[in-house]
This record gives C-alpha cells, structure tokens and sequence, in this order.
C-alpha cells in the first residue's frame, strides 16, 4: 500500500515580481547600462557642441536653427534618433529580450521558477518596455537641456516660417517625441516577435534596426502616398507637421494608428509564438521555417490591409503636386520675410499685406510639375503696402519623396541672397536664404 | 504501513512528433528517499524529469506531484524545485544576486541566502559574478537556489557534473541531509557511483520504458553472475582454490598478481572463506563494474535487443 503526502498548492509568480526579476536582469548587462548613460549624457553634449561650432548640420531638419535656439538640437536629435538611434535601441534591449535566455540556456529555470509562459512574456515585455522609454526619454530630454544650456529658451521657426515662442516650442518638441513612441513601440513589438521567432540568430537581435532600414529606404523612393503611409515607421516623420500652422496631423495620425497597430500585431504574434514553444527541448531556440512563416505572414497581410484602407483616405491629389509645392512656399516665404523685415528693422507688414503667390515648374519646364526632385524652380511674388510694384525672388527646392524640401534663395540677392542679419542671439544668416518646408502628402487643405 | 509517495505517475506517455520519449511510465517515488534515475541517452530521462518540474505536459497518464494531481497547464506545485540541462544562472550577476533575484521573484525573504551559499560549499565566492565560474561552482549555486525554495521535492539533472571531489562531497552532504529531513529528491546521472552512493531507489529506463523500478539491493540480488577482481598475498593458491570452487570461473587476469573470477554472491563468499583458511590476506576484492552498472548495461541491452 502506499499514500501519498499532504497535498501541494501550485502558486505562480505575479506579473509584477516577474517584471522586477526582468528589470534586474536588463540592468545587470554592462551594454544596457552603457546604452542608458551614453542616452542621457551624449545627446545634452552633442547638442552643446554642435550649437557652438560654426558650421551647422543645415542638411538635417532644424540643423540650421542651432544657433538660433536651444530647441532645435532636441528636434536634430529626434531626427537622428528616428533614422538610426531608436532601431538600433529597440534592437539591444526587446531583440535580445528572449534570445538571451536562449543563449544563457536559463529558459527551463525561469519556466520553474515563475510556472507560466504567459506571464514570463508580459514581465519580459513590460521590462523592454521600461527600459526603451527610459532610453527615449534620455534621448529627449538629455538633448533639449543640451540646448537650452548652450543656446536658450529662444523661439523656433515652424517648418512653415511662423515663430514659436520658446513655451509652443517647448510643448511641440515634447509632443514630436511623444509621437516619436508609436513607431518605436512598433520596432520593439518586432523585436520582441524576432527575439522569439527567430532565437540565437543575429538576424533576431537586428530585425528592428534592419526593418527600420528597410523602411527608410522605401520612404526614399518614388512610392505611393498609401504605401509610404502604410509603413510602421513613418511617423519617425510625420512629426514634420506639428511644425506648420496648422499642423498638418493628418499624416501623422494615421502614421501613429498604423505603428500602434503593427506593434499589437506584432506583440500579439510574439506571444502566440512564445506561448505554444516547447521549451523540453534544449536545442531548439523555436525558431524555424513553421514560426517564420507566422511570424511573417500577418504582418505581411496587415501592410496589404493598411494600403487598402489608407488609399480612400488620402485623396485624390495626394503627394508632391504644383499646387501643394506653391501654396507651402509661399506661406513660409511670406512668414520668413515678417521674419526678415524684424530683423531688419524695417517697418512691420502682415501676411496679408505680402499677400505672396508662387510660381514653381520642375525639369525646367519640360518635366510633369508633381513628385520629388531637385529640379523644382520657383518664383515667389509679393507685395508691398504703398509700393505699386510686386518683389519677386527665386527659389531652387530640393524635394525629397517624403514631403520634405529645403528651399535655396537664388536671387535678388538683397532679399534671399547670403547676408547676416542680426538676432537676439548675435549674428545669423539672412533667414530667405536657404529654409527647410513641408509638403503635406495628402490632400492640400487651407492653410494661413 | 502505507509508504508516503512523493510522485505517483502511472501510465505516463509523451511524445514529440514521430518520437516516443515516455512510453506507458509508471513511476513511484518514496517521501524521504533519494530515487536514482538512470539510462542510456535517449530513454527518457530529461523529459520525465522536466514533467516533474513542469516543463513539460504528458500526453497521457496520471501524474500526482506531493499529493497534487498535475494538470493539463504547466504547473507543479509549491515545493517542487530542481534543474535539468545544467542550472540556470545569470553570468551578469553575482552568485548572491542571482539567489536574491529568485527569491524576490518568490517574494520571499532573502535572510537564507548566506545559509545555502554556505551549504554548497560558495560563501568564499558569493559575490562574484557567475560568469567566471566553473561547471561545479553553477551546479553548486544551481543547488543552492533550489536550496532556498526549501523543496519537498528536488529534481536534479546530473547533480554531480564537473564537480571535483570537495564540491561532490559539499553536494552529497546537502542532499543527504535534506533527504534526513524529509525531503525527496529525484535525481539522474549517467555516473553509477553516484546513485549507488546516494540513492535508495532507482529507476532504469530504455527507449521511454521502465525495465527496473525498486531498491537497488533488489537490483544486485536479481542481477546474475558479476566479475570480481581479487588481490590477495599468494596469486598462484588463491588461482588454485577459486578453480576448485563451484559455481567460481576463472577470468583471464589483468595482470599475473591479480585475479578476475566470475560468479553470484554466494559462490564468491565461498572462495574468500577458502582463501582466508588457506592463510592467504585478501587485499581487494571488488567487482569489476558495479552491480548497478552490470544491471544497467545488461537490462537496457535486454530492452533495445527487444526493440
């Protein structure tokens, strides 16, 4: 005969212990805690030194402003961040998150210890989780008090030349990076789903910084705006249009709901995956063609879906037209030359006194006046109060595929030719020179 | 009396795709003792134990772990500790760290902490990082980490992996006094000196199956005819009586002054009675290979030759 002994309560592990044990574990690797002071130190000094040199990085968005106000180092940053730093981030902590319990073989003792797959997914997500935002924050605010100690509090001029005082600034900074979330949220979700599909390989580790990079090429190219749209990563542009009057938040909204979206699905995947893994078997990490194909497929399903339900929402005029290119030049060259007038101490006048239009072609006339390029040639009219005849200057614009141009003044050049004006901030160059715009793809809307 | 049981499995089955790792196991596993698990690689061994941490669902079977039924879900219940494939540790962090770590992911105190360290034979180390330990020195922490959970039941893989004779004799302390106060423990090692030093039970498996589950005296008294090597003071009489002895054959010696003869217990008993009378010291006597490995090897061949 035999009995057995007193009967044993299974207990399982909370959430939020697994999530400590997580955290712990991702402090404890001298590269996460590298990655966290290298984000909260070198951003605030590159910002510091880049204002003070004279030579600006005028090819990034608000690089040429550096000099002007402290706020525009956190926008370069943000810029950066977006192309390279954020990828390759998420890629360090949610790529590695579970691929690293593969390499350490320590899957068995968690699954012991803690009793649930379900709830080891959350704590590891959770965790990366923290640590990104901890990171993302870092990048931020390191780099705004990197500019507001070397520059200061001054006003930023918006992508359609209006001024921001340093407080819109301030907000509009801080929302650029809040948006800045969502398709790091989408890259971290993909991560977390390579780290599980695809185990040890190093393609696991790098899926986020390679599908980032993929993703940016295809915003370089001559694609169609429900495409571009479609992509989890274009909000790491879209932030663009908090910088206009009226923000244009159409392509930024949608940019948002789509990496929100892709990181559900992309979470969602991970955590089927991680949960029907068998983890008796220690050589297998769970990769295979099988979960490559799952964790493929819907997202490949999802981009076609996004296509299909952006195209009825972004117009019929959507992408880099004439009449867009026109409209966006002439608004900002009419704030830019208030801008000018100021700094000139000239007598002020209004944008509706300006009341300036603008002529662009493209190819010198011969080409189709839509798409990118950096053959558009405009022509900007206005006019002023008392004065029977109207100014003209010309513009070269480079447009790039993403909506974004910077405009180089090609005479007169007593109006947007080379010359230093001067600033609360000490001497600068004329602001009609050269200025960076915006296109919004889709449909134009009115714009003041 | 009825005999305590720490695990209760009947009629385990479990499979991975086309392979058959358990095949119909029945397995009883006494509270307070410390049961041996062993076979050639490929029985079954990792995946019974990973059933009993929970790692892993049987097909089919019934499965009672300290008195609790386990279920369809990945669980086991409290008390349940052990490793299997090696411990799991953290190389970032210390051996104290990682202990700390388990028990606030427990939620429990860490005031047990020096103790286990102490146990296993690693206070000296504790607040290194695990990256630069040896084999032994995880397979001792492993063991201290289970320590802390204080198990009723321990499931150990290969406890006594890349351990040196110090960390073996650390490890064989720790269990034997975790045995003595009333803890099971199940462990597995391809090492016969192991189990036959610690276990009082032992389970032998072949491709998924039982071939042996009981005392390992009931093992010895079933296994048949063992070689003994016998070194004794006069080789050429001592050649001499174990030929004149019944039921004693004559092995072709390793060496002139060593004799290797074949026979059960009892025919062996004879001859030393003989060699003693005959004025003759008996210097070694000792079975070539274990009783435990002559029964493993002659069993599991038995089970792969019925395959």
């Amino acid at each position: 005969m035999t009995a057995i002994v007193a009967p044993a309560v299974a207990r399982r592990v909370s959430v939020a212990r697994g999530y400590r044990f997580e955290l712990v574990k991702l402090v404890s690797q001298w590269r996460i805690r590298v990655i966290v002071v290298a984000c909260w130190l070198a951003p605030a000094a590159f910002v510091a030194v880049v204002s003070q040199q004279s030579s600006l990085p005028a090819d990034t968005l608000f690089g040429r402003w550096m000099h002007a106000t402290g706020w525009a180092g956190a926008l370069v940053m943000l810029g950066f961040a977006g192309m390279w730093a954020l990828p390759l981030l998420t890629s360090l902590v949610a790529g590695d998150v579970f691929a690293a319990e593969d390499r350490l073989g320590t899957w068995r003792h968690l699954l012991v210890a803690v009793r649930s797959p379900r709830r080891i997914f959350v704590s590891k997500a959770l965790a990366s989780l923290t640590v990104i935002l901890l990171l993302v924050a870092g990048l931020a605010l390191s780099s705004a008090v990197g500019g507001l100690v070397a520059v200061g509090n001054q006003p930023l001029i918006g992508l359609d030349g209006h001024l921001l005082t340093g407080g819109d600034a301030a907000g509009k900074v801080l929302l650029a990076w809040l948006c800045a979330l969502a398709p790091t949220l989408a890259l971290a979700a993909i991560g977390l789903l390579g780290s599980v599909v695809l185990g040890r390989s190093p393609i696991g580790l790098l899926l986020p910084a390679l599908v980032a990079l993929a993703m940016q090429l295809a915003q370089q190219l001559p694609l169609p705006v429900a495409v571009r749209l479609a992509l989890p990563g274009y909000a790491f542009i879209a932030w663009n249009g908090l910088f206009t009057s009226p923000a244009q938040l159409g392509p930024l909204l949608i940019g948002i709901a789509v990496s929100l979206v892709w990181a559900a699905l992309a979470t969602t995947l991970a955590y089927l995956l991680f949960v029907r893994r068998d983890f008796t078997n220690s050589t297998s990490d769970g990769s295979g063609r099988r979960a490559i194909t799952a964790g493929l497929l819907p997202l490949v399903v999802l981009f076609g879906i996004t296509i299909a339900a952006v195209t009825p929402a972004i117009g019929s005029d959507a992408g880099i037209t004439q009449t867009k290119v026109q409209q966006s030049l002439a608004i900002e060259f009419a704030h830019l030359y208030r801008l000018q007038t100021k700094q000139l101490n000239r007598p002020d006048v209004t944008e509706a006194q300006l009341n300036t239009t603008a002529e662009c072609t493209k190819g010198g006339g011969q080409d189709a006046t839509v798409g990118p390029g950096n053959d558009w040639r405009c022509v900007v009219t206005w006019h002023l109060p008392d004065v029977a005849a109207a100014g003209t200057a010309i513009y070269q614009l480079d447009v790039s595929a993403d909506g974004r141009y910077s405009a180089d003044g090609d005479g007169p050049k007593e109006v947007n030719g080379y010359f230093q004006v001067r600033t609360p901030t000490g001497d600068a160059p004329n602001p009609l020179w050269q200025f960076d715009g915006n296109v919004e793809l889709l449909s134009a809307s009115p714009k003041g | 009396m009825d005999r305590p049981l720490a695990v209760r499995a009947r009629g385990i089955t479990k499979s991975f795709g086309e392979v058959i790792a358990l095949d119909g196991i029945d397995l009883d596993v006494a509270d307070g003792q410390i049961h041996g698990l062993v076979g050639p690689n490929g029985a079954g061994k990792t995946t019974l134990l990973g059933l009993l941490l929970g790692l892993a669902v049987a097909d089919s079977g019934g499965l009672e772990i300290l008195g609790t039924p386990v279920g369809r879900a990945l669980s086991v219940p409290d008390g349940v500790a052990g490793f299997v494939d090696g411990p799991g540790l953290y190389p970032s962090l210390t051996a104290r760290q990682n202990l700390a770590a388990l028990l606030a992911l427990r939620g429990e105190p860490t005031t047990g902490i020096g103790d286990a360290l102490d146990q296993v034979g690693l206070t000296d180390v504790a607040d290194d990082r695990v990256r630069g330990f040896s084999l032994g020195m995880r397979q001792r922490l492993g063991l201290a980490a289970a320590l802390l959970t204080k198990p009723r039941l321990l499931v150990l893989d290969e406890p006594s992996n890349g351990l040196d004779p110090a960390g073996k004799k650390h490890v064989y302390g720790v269990l034997n006094r975790l045995v003595a106060d009333g803890t099971s423990v199940v462990l597995s090692s391809h090492r016969m000196d192991d189990v036959e030093a610690l276990c009082s039970e032992v389970t032998i498996l072949a491709t998924g199956r039982v071939v042996f589950s009981g005392p390992l005296s009931k093992l010895a008294a079933e296994n048949g005819e063992l070689d003994y090597r016998l070194l004794t003071s006069d080789p050429e009489t001592t050649r001499r009586l174990a030929g004149e002895t019944d039921g004693i054959h004559i092995v072709d010696g390793i060496a002139a002054e060593l004799l290797v003869v074949r026979g059960l217990v009892s025919a062996l008993d004879e001859l030393v009675v003989r060699v003693v009378q005959a004025g003759i010291a008996v210097r070694e006597l000792a079975p070539v290979v274990s009783p435990l490995e002559a029964a493993f090897l002659a069993l599991t061949e038995q089970q792969e030759l019925n395959q």
